[in-house]
């Protein structure tokens, strides 16, 4: 059957034009490109790499452990124990992957635990030839690792550790009660983003992504007694299963067009030209994979869910819906890379999109007052910035600034989590002042300070860096590269930094001024968190600050270790920058230029300018000169022209509203119809009908069941007779036989 | 297993194995009496109201066709029906134990052994 699958994804040939163009366009790299195409299409199978099981095993116990807790009402803190404690041997069994596979193997590898799913079949007469050639669908479990896998599983195991630390604490409160559920949820989590980023084929690849679906869903709703939690619950579903039908179709057409859904299979299919013939259902395999991509990274038009998302426990909001889950679109899009090159206009519609995100989303932010939402949007805004950094083709940039940004926005949630844990639930940065003097909250402050300068990208920060590899590449790119895009982009970092930091200065700096939340009761004292909060606070802020350390090595000359391990993976097809170091591109000749700049040179001033800009903006209205900020709203509501301007962008542009005038009420709509026509002609008609005529032939003969025991006695006797006259008939030659 | 019946009626005969055979007198004989058990029975079962006279009848008509089975079982010259006819006499002595229990705990409820008493099994 394997045999069959690789024969039949032999005629696709024909390189897709973008492909060649961007050739072209860097002949100086495209030795480059050809050696990488070389380096995707080798998989070799490595079976004494398969311990590797156990970074998706040990969560796989801990979530087993976790439910048997659950069923048998554990009152203490083991389900926690075990779960950082599977997680932590997961991060070590990464890193012990990471250090036995770089170095050791120079190509990707396949890992093969056990046969799953095998179909097979022979097509008689050929006639699938026209469309496609798949004869066997053969989806085994097993893994495939290269530098984009391990990038991906080093961060996401490392913070799953360091988030489910945070909180074993953070969720004390529920010890003896949901503490139980709430870990076995973050161990799924886990198993299913593991199978997502490791999983040898796309159907482990759906099916970690549907596990991460579902994970996110048990744990947004985990408050299930309040309804906006639950309401959020259902719309990020609902939201995500949207998404989830076009990865779906995307998978079958790659099925249908290459033989097999196997990651090392495909992508030796994909880097053969294509074929002139080739149907043309092929083009639309980006565009249903990409749909996917935006539904679980919250993306235009899929992105309301997200902020929503928040109701969730705040370690849930910094874990998956900020570092984690909400990256799978970006490793989706970065994985499949080959295939995004199969449509001239794939890689655009990515770029438009996520800069189009970036930019709606920070104008939403630009007002919120609740800090969860705040950082939310933000996190959609930083999503579109990969997305668009996908589309301008450098997936490292992308990559990269997920990288980053993993670290600085659970820093982020998980300082504004300490913040919520320490004044029962207040979020509202109208609402408290002046944290860094408030006594035990200088940690809080000051690594929230950190997580705010990278988020802002200050100079010199993680998040600078990753910021500016994409609008430096969408920039200046020929061939996939956009300078309009690249213009929003750096208007958005502007409006990132302003609203950043006016949380940071509204909440952090100031006179000292709080309100307890809603959680509070009676007498009130902020409640500041302990070591487990503070130790997972401090250490987080470290690795922002270490996320860094590749970009300063590649600023000095070096090579950057993100550049390098997603080079060495399928991520890198048809990105001729990459595989290149940057020492080779300070010598190109061919140096690209902004405004008559060297680009480099220019795009650091840029970012750097609309960075402090709106750094001092929000120093301005929200620290030094506050009622300058309400004043001037003031004033801006009153005015007809642009008072609509900072309602639309508080009601987050109404996007809810749309979406609820075009698709629910139709669907209300569309559903009374239906219920109607069941109602009354399923229903009241056919159902009920029939069941009145028989109950109505039953009211005919009630009254022979009077209750009387001789009157059944009677008809008994009268029914025998009857038979046995009958009997007798028959026997004595009746009917003229 | 031999079958030596007292011959009632004047024509007996012999078979072949030494065994009486009856008469088609005595059959018929036996028959109409198991007929006339059985009417009885069912007569007196649909027109008293006493549990305890319908319990009786409903005996009376067991018993014709034990009866019955007897006579057939004579007629062919095959034990068949004798063997079920003390498998009915067995399940009659069983099940006479349960209707008078029931019969008991009917009356223990109403205080009366009219089956008029209990006619709520109907539909209404």
């Amino acid at each position: 059957m394997l045999a069959l699958a690789a024969a039949s994804s032999a005629p696709n040939a024909a390189l897709p034009a973008v492909h060649s163009a961007a050739g072209d366009a860097h002949a100086g790299a495209e030795g480059a490109a050809n050696a990488l195409s070389g380096w995707i299409s080798g998989a070799i199978a490595a079976p004494e790499l398969s311990w590797a099981g156990w970074i998706l095993g040990l969560p796989a116990l801990a979530a087993i452990v976790c439910w048997v807790c659950a069923a048998l009402r554990v009152k203490n803190k083991l389900p926690a124990i075990v779960t950082v404690a599977a997680l932590g041997g997961a991060f070590g069994l990464t890193l012990a992957l990471y250090f036995s596979y770089t170095g050791h193997y120079h190509s990707p590898v396949t890992v093969h635990l056990y046969d799953w799913m095998r179909f097979g079949w022979t097509a008689e007469g050929g006639s699938g030839a026209a469309f496609g050639s798949a004869e066997a669908f053969i989806a085994d479990f097993g893994l495939y690792i290269d530098g984009l896998t391990l990038f991906w599983m080093l961060f996401v195991t490392g913070l799953g550790t360091l988030i489910a630390l945070y909180a074993s604490e953070y969720m004390e409160s529920d010890v003896g009660g949901d503490y139980c559920r709430f870990f076995g949820s973050v161990s799924i989590f886990l198993l299913s983003m593991g199978c997502l980023v490791m999983g040898g084929n796309l159907a482990l690849l759906y099916l970690g992504w549907e596990g991460v679906g579902v994970a996110s869903y048990l744990l947004i709703g985990y408050y299930y007694g309040k309804p906006t939690a639950v309401a959020a619950a259902k719309k990020a579903f609902v939201m995500n299963r949207i998404g989830d039908l076009g990865l779906l179709v995307g998978i079958f057409l790659v099925w249908r067009h290459f033989g097999s859904i196997d990651f090392a299979t495909i992508f030796k299919a994909v880097s053969q030209p294509v074929a002139a013939d080739a149907h043309w259902s092929m083009g639309l395999i980006p565009f249903f994979l990409m749909l996917g991509a935006f539904g679980k990274s919250a993306q235009i038009p899929l992105f309301t869910w997200l902020p929503d998302a928040m109701e969730g426990p705040t370690p849930v909001s910094a874990l998956i819906h900020a570092a984690t889950m909400v990256t799978a679109g970006v490793y989706l899009i970065a994985r499949m890379y080959p295939f995004f090159l199969l449509h001239p206009d794939a890689l655009h519609t990515v770029a438009w999109i996520g800069g189009m995100t970036a930019f709606v989303a920070a104008t939403i932010g630009l007002l919120q007052y609740d800090m969860k939402r705040v950082f939310a949007y933000s996190t959609v805004s930083q999503l579109g910035f990969m997305f668009l950094g996908l589309g301008v083709g450098t997936t490292f940039g992308a990559g990269y600034h997920v990288f980053t940004h993993a670290f600085f926005k659970a820093l982020l949630f998980l300082a504004s989590g300490a913040v919520m844990h320490g004044f029962a639930g207040q979020l509202d940065i109208r609402k408290i002042s002046g944290l860094r003097n408030v006594p035990g909250f200088k940690i809080v402050s000051w690594t929230m300070f950190v997580g705010c300068l990278w988020l802002a990208a200050f100079p010199f920060s993680a998040g600078f860096f990753s910021k500016d590899e994409i609008l430096y590449v969408a920039m200046t790119d020929p061939v996939h590269g956009s300078p309009v895009l690249a213009w929003i982009g750096l208007f958005t970092a502007f409006l990132t930094a302003y609203y950043t930091f006016r949380v940071w200065f509204r909440v952090c700096a100031g006179p000292v001024a709080f309100q307890p939340g809603e959680e509070s009761h009676g007498h009130f004292h902020p409640h500041p968190p302990r070591v487990a909060i503070n130790g997972v606070l401090a250490v987080l802020a470290i690795g922002a600050v270490l996320a860094g350390v590749p970009a300063y090595i590649a600023f000095f000359g070096g090579e950057n270790w993100a550049e390098h391990m997603i080079g060495m993976s399928s991520a890198a097809q048809g990105v001729p920058s990459l595989g290149t170091s940057a020492a080779e591109h300070a010598g190109s000749a061919a140096h690209p230029t902004i405004l008559g700049f060297d680009g480099h040179i220019a795009m650091f001033a840029l970012s750097t300018i609309a960075g402090l800009a709106g750094l001092s903006l929000a120093w301005y209205f929200h620290l030094a000169n506050r009622k300058a900020a309400d004043s001037l709203k003031q004033s801006l509501l009153a005015n007809p022209l642009v008072g609509w301007l900072p309602r639309a962008l508080e009601n987050k542009w109404y996007v809810d509203e749309i979406y609820d005038a075009l698709f629910r009420k139709p669907m209300w709509a569309i559903g009374y119809v239906f219920a109607f026509v069941d109602k009354h002609l399923v229903d009241g008609t056919l159902v009920l009908g029939s069941g009145r005529l028989t109950a109505g032939l039953g009211r005919v003969f009630q009254p022979l069941y009077n209750g009387v025991l001789q009157g059944y006695a009677v008809t008994m006797a009268g029914g025998l007779g009857l038979i046995l006259a009958w009997i007798v008939w028959a026997w004595m030659g009746g009917g003229g036989t | 297993m031999i079958l030596r019946p007292a011959p009632i009626l004047a024509e007996t005969a012999v078979s072949a194995a030494g065994v009486y055979a009856a008469s088609p007198q005595l059959l018929q004989l036996s028959l109409a009496v198991s007929v006339l058990l059985f009417v009885i029975g069912l007569v007196g079962f649909l027109t008293r109201r006493n549990m305890i006279m319908m319990f009786l009848c409903t005996e009376l008509m067991m018993q014709a066709a034990a009866l019955a089975f007897v006579t057939f079982s004579r007629m062919h010259m095959n034990t068949s029906g004798q063997v079920f006819v003390i498998f009915i006499l067995t399940v009659a002595a069983a099940e006479a134990a349960l209707a008078l229990g029931l019969v008991v705990l009917l009356y223990r409820k109403k205080e009366t052994l009219s089956i008029e008493a209990w006619s709520e099994l109907k539909e209404c």
